[in-house]
């Protein structure tokens, strides 16, 4: 068994994905070069307002309650690959059979699925959650899936062997959909234009005329016409996989200032991002918000004064005939152009799937990290990845989940800075601050206790801990006999007095093969002050000069 | 027979009325074992309402009063049988077996306070307690106000660093710190905290004393210390999971401290109550008030005279090292003394007192417990 998804009206379904709101609304998608723009696609509300295709975009313009949007090839291919994660979600064998058709492979669903309508339904609501409204049909054979699908609205389920009893009701038109552009639409008026004249207006008609007469007449083309019509025809599909590229993108007719209205933006294409990965049963672990901004357009208005061709990459450049002062403005240009697309990446610990949760990380991100500029075009594409296998051990102590850390820690970040936020890693030295932040994870401080043996754990615990001074504190010392006898610290007042007891001299060096070499003294001391007693680490840089208290033993 | 007692809550100036009849034991009886004689007014009336019934309550309230019934407070009024009873806690190692045998362990879900001054071992407790919670598997985060904490020291207590969340707050806000030609680099590495030479040293970045405005200056940065600790607590308290969370208030100034209002505390314990986390706050005095159910107050004991005999004991050995191996002087009124480095910060005494505690009534108890030095081995 086969079944079909087709998008009727593609143009203005991918508008409509992308705005959801005007569902309601007449609308009316125009296309080609200003002023020659002539409306391609128009809705259900539109045709009643007498907005009709071919129109131009001034006569459409004549009707205020018209919404008219420029044709966009992005929301079209982004509602086209929508279209492919959903039927890839039911079907390893899927066809692509056009931009608006998809035809996928039953054989063996029935088992996990259930029955054929309840896999249609089930197509169907699967391309409903991606935004999609779509006729569904399933039948035995690929093309009278097609038809059906093409000419029935909603859910259509075909019997094996009923094929031409169910199709008959069909128009001629039909036959020919999907022959749009230069000689195939010239054959198929013609062939219209000649069915037409013999009476032939539905495919029940067509398929009971005598096969040797409408080859005679037709040829070959004639008998195929009428095998699809009879629902007849059989073939093997042509699979095609589908690359994993998860994108969205959406142009903006007025360019966003303030973030809030980006938000909303951003907060539909990260619903559309998650549900068509969670067709494909993916995560993400990795964000890349893309924006344009708006003086880009003057960018290239430059650049066709200059005249030089320029690739959207900015790396093909035909640099041929150019004066230096040119090539060199252009240079210049390339580099502004460069800086007015702002990109930032949203790296996660763990493979997550919450559009609220990444729609609350990029407004943190946002907000710590503005563009700067207003934004005509926002793109969000994200890394596919196996989503995580989250095993909760019944006596493991409870740890955050990882989404709401992950919400936390990017509003700690916003609150005390970047690197300021996470665990510690030693490293392999000896340098006094031998250490580096790097990203709490959960899952990892989720892994299992290791075992200590209790007495051990004690005798490890108790131990005198150092608190540092960042920076460390420099110090006024009086010395006698070299050894530190007086201690006062400017900053501080608490850290000054009589020296009582000192261990000392232990001198450290390091990195002296490298720019940043260290060489000191240390010495641990206990300073009177008043009644007070305190113990310090004082530090005598060898290299710099100086002394320094560098932390407090507490 | 039902009977009610009166009692006036000083915090909301309302009445409250205690249902006898729910706990009878729990209710006042008059000292021969009699119940309060019933209202003279309801008797005088024949009042035919049922002894438990809320009418009967208002009625019996407005006769001890002497208040007309309409202007008693609505139905606002909850029986304090039918208030929430305060389960016992949780009580978990704070891996310094003195402490436990003196507290019975830190309670989960209750605000606990450790106070001290510098060099009492606030961080020593601080660092065995996390040692224990990270070692039962638990996440950890502690809030560093005043960006304090030694990784190695972490490392020297066994704590597990893969469990422990460090939330380093600073002076600067963070969009102040984006811009890197006035601000210093931030410190996540090493070689740019350390006092390395030919490069200023690591004071470059630091206001220079000049008296009052020195002073002035430094109670912002207290200021901004706070505010970031208070709302990063804030934060991980809400997300939940953690098993500890540390305050660490040890380095600042107690005026500073005591600006945090006695609302926020109460709002940390009402977010930690039902929840398996510690919430631990290190200051150098008291400053959560009656918020906190543990409060431990740390001293430095008089432990220099043990440790000098425990250095005398070791001179034999020092004596055969050069100074610059490492030697201990003692000067001032102390004799001079030459031993091993180890043993200066070996056997520290650290007193700790049980101040207050949720659990018990009169708690003044105390411990004395050793410390040892990371490289004493």
């Amino acid at each position: 068994m086969f079944a079909c998804i087709y998008i009727p009206n593609f143009a203005v379904a991918a508008a409509l994905r992308a705005e959801p709101e005007l569902e309601d609304r007449p609308l009316a998608i125009f296309d080609g070069k200003p002023p020659l723009e002539k409306l391609i696609a128009v809705n259900e509300s539109a045709k009643g307002l007498g907005g009709a295709p071919g129109m131009t975009k001034a006569q459409a313009e004549l009707c205020s309650e018209l919404a008219l949007r420029p044709r966009s090839s992005l929301q079209e291919s982004s509602t086209h690959a929508a279209l492919l994660d959903c039927a890839q979600s039911f079907s390893p064998c899927v066809e692509d059979s056009a931009c608006d058709t998809i035809l996928l492979d039953l054989s063996g669903m029935g088992t996990l699925l259930g029955s054929l309508p309840k896999i249609s339904r089930a197509i169907f609501d699967r391309a409903t959650g991606l935004g999609l409204k779509a006729n569904v049909a399933a039948a035995a054979n690929p093309d009278a899936a097609l038809l059906a699908a093409r000419g029935f609205p909603g859910i259509t389920v075909i019997p094996a062997g009923k094929e031409a009893e169910q199709l008959g009701s069909l128009p001629t038109q039909v036959l020919f959909s999907d022959h749009r552009e230069g000689g195939e639409k010239e054959l198929a008026n013609t062939l219209l234009e000649t069915l037409d004249r013999w009476g032939i207006r539905n495919l029940r008609a067509l398929a009971a005329l005598p096969e040797v007469s409408l080859s005679e007449r037709l040829g070959q083309a004639g008998l195929g016409l009428q095998k699809l019509a009879r629902g007849a025809r059989s073939r093997t599909l042509v699979p095609v996989e589908a690359p994993l590229i998860f994108e969205e993108a959406i142009a903006l007719e007025h360019p966003i200032v303030l973030l809030e209205p980006l938000a909303f933006l951003l907060h539909r294409l990260l619903e559309q991002l998650c549900a068509r990965l969670a067709s494909r049963a993916l995560s993400t672990q990795e964000l890349r918000l893309t924006l344009e901004l708006s003086n880009l357009t003057g960018i290239e208005d430059e650049f066709d004064q200059v005249g030089i061709a320029s690739e959207s990459d900015g790396s093909n450049e035909t640099w041929g005939g150019q004066t230096a002062s040119a090539v060199r403005r252009s240079a210049a240009l390339l580099t502004r152009r460069r800086q007015t697309r702002f990109s930032r990446t949203l790296n996660l610990p763990l493979p997550m799937l919450d559009a609220k949760v990444f729609l609350k990380l990029l407004q943190l991100d946002l907000n710590a990290h503005p563009p700067g500029a207003p934004i005509v075009k926002i793109q969000l594409s994200a890394e596919p990845a196996r989503p995580r296998s989250a095993q909760g051990g019944l006596f493991l102590p409870p740890s955050p989940e990882p989404e709401k850390l992950e919400l936390t820690l990017a509003r700690i970040t916003g609150i005390v800075g970047e690197q300021q936020v996470g665990a510690v890693e030693l490293l392999d030295t000896h340098h006094p601050e031998g250490f580096r932040m790097r990203r709490f994870v959960a899952e990892v401080a989720r892994k299992a206790p290791v075992r200590k043996n209790p007495e051990s754990a004690e005798m490890n615990s108790v131990v005198t801990a150092l608190r540092r001074f960042r920076p460390p504190l420099r110090a006024n010392v009086t010395l006698k006999n070299g050894q530190p006898t007086r201690l006062t610290c400017p900053k501080k007042k608490e850290v000054q007095g009589v020296v009582l007891w000192k261990a000392g001299p232990w001198r450290f060096s390091g990195d002296w093969w490298e720019h940043d070499a260290w060489s000191r003294d240390e010495w641990d001391l206990a300073l009177r002050n008043g009644d007070a007693i305190s113990f310090h680490r004082l530090v005598h840089d060898r290299l710099g000069g100086g002394w320094f208290v560098e932390g407090t033993y507490d | 027979m039902s009977s009610a007692v009166i009692s006036t809550s000083a915090a909301l100036g309302r009445p409250f009325l205690f249902d006898v009849d729910a706990e009878p034991e729990a209710g006042l009886k008059a000292p021969g074992g009699t119940a309060p004689q019933a209202c003279p007014e309801r008797s005088r009336r024949g009042c035919p309402l049922e002894p438990s019934s809320p009418e009967h309550r208002r009625d019996l309230l407005s006769c001890t009063l002497n208040i007309p019934q309409s202007k008693l407070p609505p139905a606002s009024i909850a029986p304090a049988s039918r208030l929430e009873i305060r389960s016992t806690p949780e009580m978990i190692s704070s891996g310094i077996p003195a402490i436990d045998i003196l507290t019975g362990g830190l309670p989960r879900g209750c605000l606990t306070e450790i106070c001290g001054p510098v060099s009492s071992g606030r961080t020593t407790v601080l660092l065995a307690t996390l040692a224990a919670a990270t070692g039962r598997g638990e996440c950890c985060a502690l809030i560093d106000a005043s960006d304090a904490l030694d990784p190695d020291s972490l490392a020297a207590a066994g704590v597990d660093l893969d469990r422990l969340l460090w939330v380093r707050c600073n002076e600067e806000s963070p969009r102040r710190r984006r811009d890197p030609e006035k601000c210093a680099a931030p410190k996540n590495t090493a070689p740019a905290a350390t006092p390395s030479g030919g490069k200023g040293g690591p004071e470059q970045s630091a206001c220079d004393f000049d008296g009052k405005g020195w002073v002035k200056n430094e109670s912002r940065r207290s200021e901004r210390r706070l505010e970031q600790v208070l709302r990063a607590t804030d934060l991980l308290l809400e997300s939940g999971g953690f098993g500890l969370i540390i305050l660490d208030l040890a380095d600042v100034p107690p005026l500073a401290a005591r600006r945090i209002p006695l609302t926020t505390w109460f709002r940390f314990r009402r977010a930690v109550e039902h929840k398996p986390t510690i919430l631990l706050a290190i200051a150098q005095q008291p400053i959560a008030g009656s918020c906190s159910s543990l409060l431990l107050q740390l001293a430095v004991a008089k432990r220099r005279q043990n440790a000098a005999r425990g250095a005398g004991r070791g001179s034999d050995l020092a004596r055969q090292r050069t100074p610059e191996e490492g030697t201990m002087h003692c000067e001032g009124d102390c004799e001079s003394i030459e031993t091993a480095h180890m043993h200066l910060l070996s056997g520290l005494e650290m007193h700790v007192e049980l101040i207050r505690s949720r659990l018990d009534r009169k708690p003044a108890r105390c411990v004395t417990f050793e410390t040892k030095t990371a490289w004493a081995g």
